[in-house]
């Protein structure tokens, strides 16, 4: 009798946790498959290649978010890849055990804060004294940008062999040559894919980016203007009554998610690549 | 620098060599510092911009409900409401999903199917926040609204937390998106934590004639519990900061109902729709909601952190967050 309750209850168990699994994986299918079908039903070539046409005109696209994007994305990697890697490479190499405890705890912490704060902190430190700019919005996306490319190439450093490394040392290579044409050359995949993380989440990230780039109905491509971007235009176009703008926003939502899954994807297999190499 | 004609003085060499050392020790550092100095100079810049707030109001700040940017009174109690309110039901939802999809994918999934499950539940932390937005303010409201408001109106509608007008958009409606939005990170990192708990736990527990789930109940998750704990807390602090989707679905109203199916505000959501329109006291009274925010997400995130580190150490694995 106590053998049987006890197996039932181990079979209604995992039945329960199988369904746990099954509505997760359902829900993605779900919404991804719901943005998928509304994004694509809506799709055509003129939608990416021109800009927004006048209210109550149909057709009209979205190439001056695509753009702005791009150019938000571009100025966050140019000022967070470069210094996200230095980080890395002193945390990997030249940071004491404990200031590399403290470090990596600050990045944490700082990949912990709400995205909407650090935008309010740029909003605060540059756009209360200059105004509403693409510029701006590139830094808050690169404040983003930053812990995640330190802590990846960190990681990726360390996978770089010691003996690599002690050979270069041992023919009397300095220090910063064996950092800098040995370790980090040698652990790329997994720096690039510390980018192409970084890229991801700061391509979809909206809250940093209404306080800064504010978003803008016009083509624009210069820095010191309030810039368009892909996650604003979602925001801002599922907020009007205009059904046309809303099917606009869900093709918009469709080709960000696409490029993150599209980037996710990369990110694993340059993982798994990377990985396979090295052991 | 040697392929001068004239034969090395290695003193130069040496020194040039050493010069390289200290230069790119210094700009290593330098790049490891911006990670310090934008943690400081974002409390720095919060704070002295939410001065006058904080002078005017004190601490009263805290424990007024009204919010009036016509007269210039602000009390950040209904968004502070609205936000543990949120936060409480995502991870009421959240949490137990998680864990059996963690089960599932650490114990009871066959090998073959284990990864690509993991990485399609995984594929919901790739998705933006603005996008869960849009699917939540056109699919899901719609559904909250009726059926579920409604068949909880029906049959629970004496409790005073599901009473009042039906309208979609409302604290319930955050809170569920909130659920599905922490549900991937609150699983990877549960998995990661029953994964790090060694065989021989589970096989004594086997061999002493338990089943699968007495395993899983009495051994593998006490043993886990921290670490579990741990991945809880940072879902907490990824809801607690959450914006964009609860800022298209929580109805922007600052008002404290008991009520799920009232509109809300929280933090995050009172900023989004505010600051760009705010100046004066009205911004220093958003911008001091920006702190508080950042003061209860970087407490969350360091609490949850030693929690996941102390297990990770403990069972000797590297676990990431």
């Amino acid at each position: 009798m106590r053998q049987r309750r006890r197996r039932i209850t181990n079979t209604v168990m995992m039945m329960a946790v199988t369904a746990c699994a099954a509505v997760a994986i359902g829900l993605m299918f779900l919404i991804v498959g719901y943005i998928a079908v509304k994004g694509i039903s809506y799709l055509n070539p003129t939608f990416v290649t021109s800009t927004p046409a006048p209210l109550g005109e149909t057709g009209g696209g979205i190439k001056h978010a695509i753009v702005g994007t791009v150019i938000l994305v571009g100025i966050a990697m140019a000022l967070a890849v470069p210094a996200g890697i230095a980080a890395g490479v002193f945390l990997s190499e030249y940071a004491g055990p404990r200031v590399r405890l403290v470090l990596r705890f600050l990045a944490d912490t700082l990949t912990g804060v709400p995205s909407i704060v650090v935008g309010v902190f740029i909003y605060a430190l540059i756009v209360i004294h200059t105004g509403f700019s693409a510029l701006s919005g590139g830094v808050a996306l690169a404040v983003i940008m930053l812990p995640i490319v330190a802590r990846t190439a960190e990681e990726a450093l360390y996978l770089v062999p010691r003996d690599q490394r002690e050979a270069a040392l041992a023919l009397g290579t300095p220090k910063w040559r064996v950092v800098s044409s040995i370790a980090v050359p040698s652990a790329p995949p997994a720096i690039t894919t510390g980018c192409l993380l970084a890229i991801a989440r700061a391509a979809g990230e909206t809250a940093p980016l209404l306080f800064t780039a504010l978003g803008n109905n016009f083509y624009s491509t210069s820095i010191n203007d309030p810039i368009a971007a892909m996650p604003i235009i979602i925001f801002r176009y599922a907020l009007t009554p205009y059904a046309v703008l809303h099917d606009q926003a869900w093709a918009t939502a469709f080709i960000l998610v696409a490029l993150m899954l599209v980037l996710s994807a990369v990110t694993r297999w340059v993982v798994s690549r990377g990985a396979g190499q090295l052991q | 620098m040697a392929t001068t004609s004239k034969p090395v003085d290695f003193r130069i060499l040496k020194r040039r060599l050493r010069y390289g050392d200290t230069i790119f020790h210094g700009l290593v550092l330098l790049g490891a510092l911006t990670i310090l100095a934008t943690l400081v100079a974002m409390v720095w810049i919060l704070a002295s911009q939410s001065t006058d707030s904080i002078t005017h109001f004190g601490f009263g700040f805290f424990t007024s409900s009204t919010w009036n940017p016509v007269q210039n009174q602000f009390g950040a109690l209904p968004a502070i409401y609205g936000t543990v309110a949120s936060s409480i039901l995502a991870l009421l939802i959240a949490v137990p999903i998680s864990i059996g999809v963690a089960i599932f994918l650490s114990e009871v999934a066959p090998g073959p199917i284990r990864v690509p499950a993991s990485f399609l539940v995984e594929m919901l932390a790739a998705v933006p926040s603005v996008v869960f937005g849009l699917w939540g303010l056109f699919v899901l409201a719609p559904k909250i609204r009726d059926p579920l408001e409604r068949i909880l109106g029906d049959y629970f509608g004496w409790l005073p937390l599901f009473k009042g007008a039906h309208l979609g958009i409302g604290i319930l409606a955050a809170g569920i998106i909130l659920a599905i939005m922490i549900l991937p990170i609150i699983t990877a990192i549960s998995r990661d934590v029953l994964r790090a708990v060694p065989r021989s736990q589970r096989e004594a527990a086997l061999a002493l004639g338990a089943t699968k789930w007495e395993t899983i109940w009495s051994v593998v998750l006490p043993y886990a519990r921290p670490g579990i704990t741990g991945a809880v807390i940072l879902g907490l602090g990824r809801a607690v900061g959450e914006t964009m989707a609860v800022t298209m679905l929580i109805g922007n109203a600052y008002k404290i109902n008991i009520s799920l199916f009232s509109p809300g505000n929280t933090l995050a959501s009172s900023i989004a729709s505010e600051l760009g329109e705010s100046s004066g006291l009205y911004r220093s009274a958003i911008i001091e909601l920006g702190l508080v925010l950042l003061a209860v997400t970087v407490l969350i995130n360091v609490a949850a952190r030693l929690l996941i580190w102390r297990i990770s150490t403990h069972a000797g694995g590297d676990l990431r967050a």
